[in-house]
């Protein structure tokens, strides 16, 4: 079977640094990957570079087999690939709710509809009320507090019925609370099938929630195995602690 | 629909009230409208997709001149045939403005600014030279229009009224649409909105066609009015560029009504003072001092300054009554409270 997220040589360079350094590994459909490594590792250019945020130097990317490397980001959201950002990104000066409206994709002339779907209309609350965001749905979302928009930029994504998810650090700078919702929806996704790669440097987090790990290092791939195995592995406790 | 009302009612009344032997009100309320919408069409670009353009009077010039090219060319007499070519100048330059855009989109900010300036400015230049076809600086004259002296401003002041709600109306309709939330996305975060599948040179390129569209007509209307174009007013990169942008950020860019309202104060104070200082160039220190103290009092614009204090107002009160902020929603849980005001 084709894997849901094939990354092959992937190799990204700026200036005399190597970001990434043909750096491979796949994903199969329906698993819960959680790409970890020390900070410096490659781990958000290499998120860049599948979700074509970041133009590769070298290597491809495809999604069930299909290639998306080096296209606009547009391309693999509009084929079921999306991706949060380290750093919420959402749109602050319009509501919540429109922020969950404009993520779903529209086509040709369908951008001058008046108005809003009933079937978007309602997804867009349906999220929100799992997010625990229902009550600010007419709030600018600039308003919003740092974890909640973690959580609506979470939500956002959501809004494609994305077949990939990739998650950059979905837990930094959110509050614990936040973290439970957080946590909760990502179990549900997963239970349903979305196929899941989670940047964290929450290790409790990532052995608690991932089934598969990635650990990188230089840009490169160290290791990968169950969260267990990885523990003990020799090669990533000497480029955690250094040897 | 109330503030429709409240805007177009005066608008409507207002060439009928006034005497006839005063056409000199009736001429300032031309060039506000005029304004208004050229700002108003600033808008679709500058305030909604966040890309400050000083570059629309290139569109206004090529209407100018895209009029005087039917002139030659077309038999339209000098009655109400030219305000029926309007639209198709108007599409005409809309036309020409999709590869500049696309020209122009490949910069951001500030270097998108430069180059809708410059493309003003070569225009400029191409008009005083190309004297065959824009007479160079002498200017060119069209036909007058023969309209009965006493009705000749009104009937200007109402073409320019309709293109007004027009510019208006599209942007109402704009809001309202997907097309105007991609806008917006594009405003706030150009590289997120490309993430989350929106194709970002759509709407950027539609708004500033549009605009173009818009721009031109009142180009093409300005040029048969005053019936002698020049092309340092046709394509001003100075005072009319400037006029339109001051406007738009007076009234406050990305609102709906922010243009109309910066304009309804600036054109008709300058107009006004024009008019009654006379040759001297005084009025532009007079232009000035309008624009600085609203600026200073309201950085951010009229209407975003009017509608942050009126929601203050709103929520002060409600806070007051215990109820949650957004109005219609359900009560919150116990969770949902805690997560509302946790500390970040």
């Amino acid at each position: 079977m084709t894997p849901a997220l094939e990354v092959e040589s992937l190799t990204k360079r700026f200036g005399g640094i190597t970001a990434s350094d043909a750096c491979s590994f796949s994903v199969e459909e329906g698993q819960l990957t959680g790409l970890i490594g020390p900070n410096g590792s490659g781990k958000t250019t290499v998120l860049n570079m599948v979700s074509g945020h970041v133009r590769p130097d070298g290597g491809s990317v495809r999604l069930y087999g299909r290639r998306i490397s080096g296209k606009s980001p547009t391309v693999p959201y509009r084929l079921g690939l999306a991706r949060t950002f380290q750093r919420a990104r959402v749109f602050p000066s319009v509501t919540v709710r429109q922020n969950m409206h404009v993520s779903v994709p529209t086509y040709g002339l369908n951008i001058l509809k008046w108005g809003v779907d009933g079937t978007v209309r309602e997804r867009a609350l349906e999220l929100l009320e799992d997010f625990r965001l229902y009550r600010m749905a007419d709030v600018p979302a600039g308003e919003l507090s740092y974890g909640q928009q973690k959580l609506l930029e979470f939500a956002m994504v959501l809004m494609s019925r994305p077949k990939v998810l990739l998650l950059d650090e979905p837990t930094a700078g959110v509050n614990p609370i936040l973290i439970d919702t957080m946590v909760e929806q990502i179990r549900r996704l997963h239970d349903e099938g979305v196929t899941i790669v989670v940047v964290e440097h929450n290790m409790e987090f990532v052995m608690s929630l991932c089934g598969h790990l990635v650990v990188l290092n230089h840009g490169q791939v160290l290791c990968e195995g169950p969260p267990d195995e990885v523990q003990t592995s020799e090669l990533v406790l000497d480029a955690y602690l250094g040897s | 629909m109330l503030r429709v009302a409240i805007v177009f009612g005066p608008l409507v009344v207002f060439p009928l009230v006034t005497n006839s032997s005063a056409t000199w009100l009736i001429n300032i309320g031309v060039f506000t409208l005029m304004f208004a919408g050229l700002a108003t069409a600033w808008n679709l670009i500058a305030g909604y997709t966040g890309y400050i353009t000083l570059g629309n009077m290139a569109f206004f010039g090529l209407g100018a001149y895209g009029i005087e090219l039917v002139f030659q060319h077309v038999g339209v007499g000098a009655g109400w045939w030219p305000f029926l070519m309007v639209p198709v100048v108007g599409l005409g330059v809309a036309l020409i403005s999709l590869p500049i855009g696309w020209v122009a989109y490949r910069t951001r900010a500030l270097s998108f600014i430069i180059v809708t300036i410059v493309l003003v400015v070569v225009l400029q230049y191409l008009a005083l030279n190309l004297t065959s076809l824009t007479g160079g600086s002498l200017g060119i004259s069209m036909p007058t229009p023969q309209f009965a002296p006493g009705t000749f401003e009104r009937i200007f002041y109402f073409v320019m009224a309709a293109l007004f709600a027009l510019s208006l109306g599209a942007c109402w309709y704009v809001r309202q649409s997907r097309l105007g939330l991609m806008m917006f996305a594009v405003r706030d975060d150009e590289d997120k909105a490309s993430g989350i599948g929106v194709n970002v040179a759509v709407p950027k390129l539609i708004a500033f066609s549009a605009s173009a569209f818009l721009s031109a007509m009142f180009g093409a209307v300005w040029a048969y009015y005053l019936a002698t174009i020049y092309p340092q007013f046709a394509f001003d990169a100075e005072f009319t560029s400037m006029a339109i942008i001051l406007i738009g950020f007076l009234g406050g860019a990305g609102t709906l009504w922010g243009p109309t309202v910066g304009a309804f104060i600036l054109v008709p104070a300058q107009q006004y003072m024009a008019f009654t200082l006379g040759a001297n160039d005084y009025y532009l220190i007079g232009y000035a001092a309008v624009f600085a103290v609203v600026m200073l009092t309201m950085r951010r614009g009229i209407v975003p300054t009017i509608n942050d204090l009126l929601d203050r107002r709103r929520r002060g009160r409600i806070s007051q009554l215990g109820a949650p902020r957004s109005t219609g929603a359900p009560v919150a849980e116990p969770l949902e409270a805690a997560v509302g005001s946790a500390p970040q």
